[in-house]
């Protein structure tokens, strides 16, 4: 048995030394799924001879819920959209970029330099910005999609065939749009036909699907699917006959930041890779890969041809302007909580 | 038994036996056939090619892929070694203990982890790392893989060590051996047979879990099935059916080396 | 115990070492899983903070949150909350009807292989073991691939002509079943295989001389004798079922929740409500302590029984 205790402590010394020291440095990323190309990463790896690992994630709530649930500490950067850039800071999650830590901050493109989300951009750098609304097979309906009706009030066929995201932030935003409601109110009455219209609506959902919300477009488990443009881009290069819309009641515009994280353990190698994909070369691979808007001048002439034109990159002319989610105070937010977890139960 | 109509046969339970078969055997071998296919789409059959095979070792995810595995071997390893140590050292308390006031609860004892659901586990697990301050990572997978193997472990050990009589250790004692000769030179190789079951079924169970390594995996820290399940959410690509048949492969390995472990035992007393 | 020559009297060799060897058993399941249990216990009594994380005060709001609905903002007269315990009901019935399933398929199954000839048997009994042994996520997958809209089954029965429309199964109550009868079968054929294995014919045969049909046989002499290995493989179906995460995430979608889903919901999802998971988690845990308790008693009068 002796021996038997040996050989597990010999074995776990290996295995624990194994791990580490093969690189000078680490870097601990917490990511949205599929957002970045994987030889991105290995470029970065090797320009800085550090070592990299990711985690992923599948909403700003997720985000939220895993760092309050003590992986805070764990990671150097994560890439919250921005009213959870917001939360985050607001909860005292962020750590502080000094000035004159970035090098390429001023590749920042002018008019995302100064958000309210985060003013004077102190802990955070743009990543990509894009919209959310939905995706329809035009295999499976051929009348007018742009209308938020489609999720909330869809055509009888449809019915049971709709995909949305797990995203409370997002989903709950989209209904206040298509109900006519300005967000964050604290209206009972107003709450209680947002609460109506999606219990309503959640009859003719058949899922609540994230990181699946490509594949059950492409594989046509879904014939409508609440997703984010460039996602559904990416749908339609699998699948022509999906079609993403831009509804005249309105749809929702976000920006994804990269974070600096408080406890970062590599805080060094985080700043680095955030001036790393500050570089138009980098932040373009980012925006070819992911088929979204980048927040970084210089960008335009390194981009796909086929990408600048594509529909889901350029609105209808008639199209609304989108909306931001906004953050709400916490009382009113404990009332749009109750709204989700009723839908989710 | 030479009956003209044997009492013991029942119409209809071959062909029973038979959907029984179809029906573990059917996903698993269309699986395999998949990975085989050329076809970017995975439901189009494009011919044979071993593309998706080349893909997981040298493809831009492999060295995801490797990492994960490696993870999930050397933890399995290790579970397995720590868990059936454990195991051996209760079997024979157990079973060579005599009647003792501690042994129903005992046996409880080592048997819940069997017993409570696995996603109770998991919860129960991540709250008393979360709460004791232990930081998530390689170390707490490992301690929660000791834990709910040990249970598979004990069970074949125990199980082999009860059709062993006592007389072997007697003897060696009355022959003036040591309590450590009498285990590790006559007891221990009569229980090897369980040992080696044991051991594989630890190892196997702590390289399947899923759910309770989701819950106290760290930052950057994946085992095989947790990076196949992130992978399987996006959408079941060609690569997952080749890793899942190499898998497969690895699995029938391990039966037939059980199996074997058994036979060994069947011949001995 | 020890033979009448025996210089260390009624003691066996390894007896007085007995707590020595059980110790690091007790040791670590005591302090990694019966200490954690405790502590999820107590988590199931603290406050929720506002955006998730727990704050060390006491309340009864998770377990409140589970039984009582006090309307969509908490201002109405409490009623009872039919939704979570709707959820487990149907995880209950769920894993109930995938043990029936697998008690319909894996008792000829068992059966069958146990009255076969050893060498031919040993076949068997492989081929049975090895689904056992394969990753269960890798066969809740290869469920999903096959039962998918565009699956192989759907391509086939389309091309055959034999359909018109793809055969909806996935994200239905019905691809979790299938998934969770899928998943759990071998844990039933080879508990009630051991116990036919073990069964003594010649009752049987004595039966027969007697004039005794063969499936009143089977009904009243074989399947009380092998009532063990039968009641082993139900728990062995129905407790994983009864938590399971994969098939209801898998082939469910997130809308045919069951206890696991919902829990899973509560730490890695967007819920974040540690407490009420861990309440729901205890919930879980009561209801399978008492099928364990029943069990066991029942076996406890089975056994006094037989003795009288």
């Amino acid at each position: 048995m002796k021996k038997a205790i040996l050989t597990c402590l010999t074995a776990a010394g290996l295995a624990l030394g194994a791990g580490p020291a093969l690189s000078a440095g680490k870097l601990s990323v917490y990511h949205w799924f599929e957002y970045i190309p994987q030889e991105l990463l290995d470029k970065f790896a090797a320009e800085h001879d550090v070592e990299v690992t990711m985690d992923t994630y599948d909403s700003n709530e997720a985000l939220l819920a895993a760092l309050k649930g003590g992986k805070l500490g764990s990671y150097d950067v994560a890439v919250p959209g921005d009213y959870m850039v917001e939360i985050l800071a607001k909860e005292g999650m962020l750590d502080t970029i000094a000035a004159g830590e970035l090098a390429n901050k001023g590749n920042i493109l002018p008019q995302w330099a100064d958000v309210s989300f985060d003013p004077g951009r102190m802990h955070s750098i743009p990543y990509q910005w894009g919209s959310t609304s939905f995706t329809v097979s035009r295999d499976a309906y051929q009348g007018d999609i742009r209308t938020t009706d489609m999720l909330f009030n869809p055509p009888a066929e449809l019915s049971g065939k709709i995909n949305v995201l797990d995203s409370q932030g997002e989903l709950l935003a989209l209904a206040s749009i298509h109900l006519g409601i300005e967000q964050c109110s604290n209206d009972k009455e107003k709450l209680k036909q947002l609460n109506a219209l999606v219990q309503g609506a959640k009859e003719h959902w058949a899922s609540f699907i994230s990181d699946g919300a490509k594949d059950v477009l492409v594989s046509g488990e879904a014939a409508v699917g609440m997703i984010w443009n460039g996602f559904s881009a990416k749908a339609r290069g699998e699948n022509a006959a999906l079609e993403y819309s831009y509804p005249k009641e309105g749809y929702l515009v976000w920006m994804d930041n990269v974070v600096l994280l408080k406890d970062a353990p590599n805080r060094e190698n985080a700043l680095k890779f955030m001036d790393f994909l500050l570089e138009p070369e980098n932040a373009a691979a980012v925006t070819n890969f992911a088929q979204y808007t980048a927040g970084v001048g210089g960008v335009d002439d390194l981009l796909d041809a086929e990408l600048k034109a594509s529909p889901e990159l350029n609105p209808p002319a008639d199209a609304p302007a989108g909306q931001f989610v906004q953050v709400c105070e916490e009382a009113t937010q404990v009332l749009y909580d109750a709204i989700w977890t009723n839908l989710k139960k | 038994m030479a009956r003209k109509t044997d009492i013991r046969h029942y119409q209809g339970f071959l062909p029973m036996t038979v959907l029984c078969m179809v029906l573990l055997y059917g996903p698993l071998i269309i699986v395999m056939v998949y990975s085989f296919n050329d076809s970017l789409s995975i439901t189009r059959w494009g011919g044979f090619s071993l593309r998706w095979y080349y893909d997981v070792f040298f493809g831009l995810e492999a060295p995801k892929f490797q990492k994960a595995a490696f993870n999930s071997f050397s933890i399995a390893t290790m579970a397995a070694i720590t868990s059936t140590t454990i195991a051996v050292a209760a079997a024979v308390g157990m079973i060579r203990g005599g009647q003792f006031r501690a042994k129903t609860a005992s046996f409880a004892l080592i048997s819940l982890p069997l017993m409570v659901p696995e996603i109770v586990t998991a919860v129960a697990t991540l709250i008393f790392f979360t709460t004791i301050g232990f930081t998530a990572g390689y170390a707490t997978i490992l301690v929660a893989h000791i834990v709910f193997c040990i249970p598979f472990a004990y069970l074949p050990i125990a199980a082999r060590l009860e059709g062993i009589e006592n007389i072997y250790e007697e003897a060696a004692m009355d022959l003036y051996a040591s309590r450590a000769q009498a285990f590790f030179q006559v007891l221990m190789p009569l229980m090897l047979p369980g040992i080696i079951s044991g051991f594989l079924l630890a190892f196997v169970i702590s390289l399947d879990d899923f759910i309770i390594t989701n819950f106290v995996k760290g930052a950057g820290i994946e085992t095989l099935p947790t990076a196949i399940f992130g992978a399987v959410k996006q959408g079941i690509k060609p690569n997952i059916m080749a890793i899942s048949t190499l898998l497969l492969l690895l699995s029938f390995v391990f039966v037939t080396l059980s199996w074997f472990a058994g036979r060994m035992g069947s011949k001995n007393p | 115990m020890a033979g009448p020559g025996n210089s260390r009297g009624f003691q066996g060799v390894f007896t007085p070492l007995r707590y020595w060897l059980l110790l690091p058993s007790w040791l670590v399941v005591g302090f990694f899983m019966v200490a954690p249990v405790l502590i999820m216990l107590v988590y199931s009594f603290l406050t929720k903070e506002f955006r998730g994380g727990v704050i060390w005060e006491f309340t009864l709001a998770a377990y409140d949150q589970f039984f009582l609905d006090r309307g969509l903002f908490g201002d109405e007269p409490p009623k009872i909350e039919w939704t979570y315990i709707g959820i487990f009901w149907r995880s209950v019935w769920q894993a109930g009807l995938a043990t029936v399933l697998c008690l319909l398929i894996g008792f000829p199954t068992a059966y069958y292989i146990a009255t076969r000839p050893p060498a031919t048997r040993n076949i068997w009994v492989f081929l049975v073991t090895i689904p056992y042994w394969v990753n269960l996520l890798i066969r809740t997958v290869s469920m999903k691939f096959l039962i998918r809209d565009n699956g192989p089954i759907n391509e086939w029965l389309l091309s055959a002509g034999l359909i018109a429309e793809p055969i909806h199964l996935i994200n239905t109550p019905v691809a979790v079943q299938l998934g969770l009868f899928y998943s759990y079968l071998p844990f039933m054929v080879l508990p009630i295989y051991a116990a036919i294995e073990r069964f003594d014919f010649s009752l049987c045969e004595a039966a027969a001389d007697l004039y005794a049909g063969r499936w009143f046989a089977l009904w009243h002499i074989i399947i009380p004798n092998v009532r063990p290995g039968i009641v082993a493989g139900c728990i062995l179906v129905f407790i994983p079922s009864l938590g399971a995460f994969l098939a209801p995430d898998l082939l469910g979608g997130a809308k045919n929740f069951m206890i696991g889903s919902l829990i899973e919901e509560q730490f890695k999802g967007t819920a974040g409500n540690w407490p009420f998971g861990a309440a729901a988690s205890m919930i879980l845990l009561s209801v399978v302590l008492v099928v364990l308790f029943f069990n066991a008693r029942n076996r406890a009068t089975q056994t006094s029984g037989a003795g009288h």
